[in-house]
């Protein structure tokens, strides 16, 4: 992704491979090649690649990925510390300009 | 709302859908590029439901979409010359990545959407194509479960679409990819621009105004002389942040957003001494540099959330340090060009 990777160890991103029946969904949501399958499992090959959307979690019928999904968004992390609530960039309610 | 891409309607066994047209009039140029500059860009919407491309019938592809309208309009203008059925969520005049993150484009919508318009009687056969990127708010599983449909997961992009039905719904690694190549980022650049609008009328102006003070009182030629010098070096700062960070973002060393903002900010900091724009003393140049850069880091920090590659935990981390140290920055910056007033 020349140089377009963020910072390094700090994804919440986890598999429980003994949950997993293979079925590579993980593998097709997921926009940036963070799984792949192996012995008809998935496994991580690329974590330090993952942004947290949370698309695997919520695709995985096993439940066996978590993740601490949320918007990587500064604006919004802002947002949430300003209002005491979740990191949001909840264009529709502030009007800013964010995605 | 806009309903000029309407070109007709056709009657179903339940209803009459509205039939559209998959070519961009000059109308929907003109609004794509206004809300690339924020235009209202908050309320371009289409309205949810069921739309036919061609003259689909039992056996056409549904492609599951958003309500924004350039999400709209850039899923039809892929479908031009095909036979299909498009499905338009309710997703409050949000793209579907971003609704997607807020569960506005989620399960339960498309479960109540494919009920609401009785798909199952609409066509015969039992999948819909949702974009890639809408999985962050879709359970394909529990769709399947509440309605009978298959979720299928299409491109990233819409302009992939045709190719992705061709090869018989099988999409390319290079099509579930997520870039960010040089053409997306100019993309975002007018609205990064206007996000500080009303600081970059308010700013400075104060500075202009501050620019007066001496240690004799006011004098209104200073303010003329040095405000100006003070503008441009703001603007510097904020262009630095907003622009030429986004455009060079992968070539900047550095991982920290708030870091690649700061290096550029000190690349034409030393420009703008060169051009002697940064004052006669060395602490007002000093103060300018930590002004600068500081609004730059900040600028630039503020990109992570238009980039598609930063997790929530990456900027959390960058954030507990670079924020400190930015209002750190940007208040002893400040303090110092104020005390230089005086001296």
């Amino acid at each position: 992704m020349n140089g377009l990777i963020y910072l390094k160890n700090v994804v919440s991103l986890k598999l429980d491979q003994q949950k997993c029946n293979g079925c590579k969904m993980c593998t097709i949501v997921c926009p940036h090649e963070v799984f792949a399958i192996k012995d008809r499992k998935a496994i991580i090959q690329n974590r330090d690649y993952c942004m947290e959307c949370g698309a695997c979690e919520k695709n995985c019928p096993e439940r066996a990925i978590s993740v601490k999904s949320g918007v990587g968004c500064a604006a919004g992390i802002i947002n949430g510390l300003l209002r005491g609530t979740e990191p949001s960039c909840d264009c529709s309610a502030s009007k800013s300009n964010c995605c | 709302m806009d309903t000029e891409f309407i070109s007709g309607r056709i009657t179903t066994i339940t209803d009459s859908v509205p039939q559209i047209t998959t070519v961009w009039s000059k109308t929907d140029i003109w609004n794509t590029i206004k809300v690339r500059w924020s235009i209202g860009r908050m309320n371009y919407k289409v309205k949810q439901g069921l739309y036919a491309v061609g003259t689909p019938d039992e056996n056409a592809d549904v492609f599951v979409s958003a309500n924004f309208k350039l999400s709209f309009d850039h899923l039809r203008r892929a479908l031009h010359g095909m036979n299909a059925w498009i499905l338009v969520l309710d997703t409050k005049g949000i793209n579907v990545w971003c609704a997607a993150g807020k569960g506005t484009f989620g399960t339960k919508e498309l479960i109540y959407r494919i009920k609401v318009h009785e798909l199952d009687k609409i066509v015969s056969h039992r999948k819909v194509i949702v974009p890639q990127l809408g999985a962050t708010g879709v359970s394909a599983h529990e769709v399947k479960n509440k309605t009978g449909f298959s979720v299928i997961y299409g491109p990233v992009r819409a302009e992939d679409i045709k190719a992705f039905v061709l090869a018989g719904f099988k999409a390319t690694p290079e099509m579930r990819k997520v870039n960010f190549p040089l053409k997306e980022r100019i993309k975002l650049i007018p609205v990064e621009l206007t996000y500080g609008r009303y600081y970059l009328l308010f700013v400075p102006a104060l500075f202009f105004i501050l620019s007066g003070l001496n240690i004799h009182g006011y004098s209104v030629d200073t303010a003329f002389d040095t405000g100006r010098k003070a503008i441009v070096n703001l603007l510097t700062s904020y262009l630095a942040g907003c622009a030429l960070t986004p455009i060079l973002l992968p070539w900047i060393p550095f991982k920290r957003f708030s870091l690649k903002g700061f290096a550029i900010a000190m690349l034409l900091a030393v420009l703008l001494l060169y051009f002697n724009f940064l004052g006669k003393n060395i602490f007002e140049i000093i103060s300018w540099f930590l002004i600068i850069g500081s609004i730059s880091s900040f600028l630039a920090m503020n990109f992570t959330g238009s980039s598609t590659f930063t997790s929530l935990s990456g900027v959390q981390k960058e954030m507990k340090l670079s924020l400190p140290l930015q209002i750190g920055t940007a208040g002893i910056g400040l303090f110092g060009w104020i005390v230089t007033r005086f001296v």
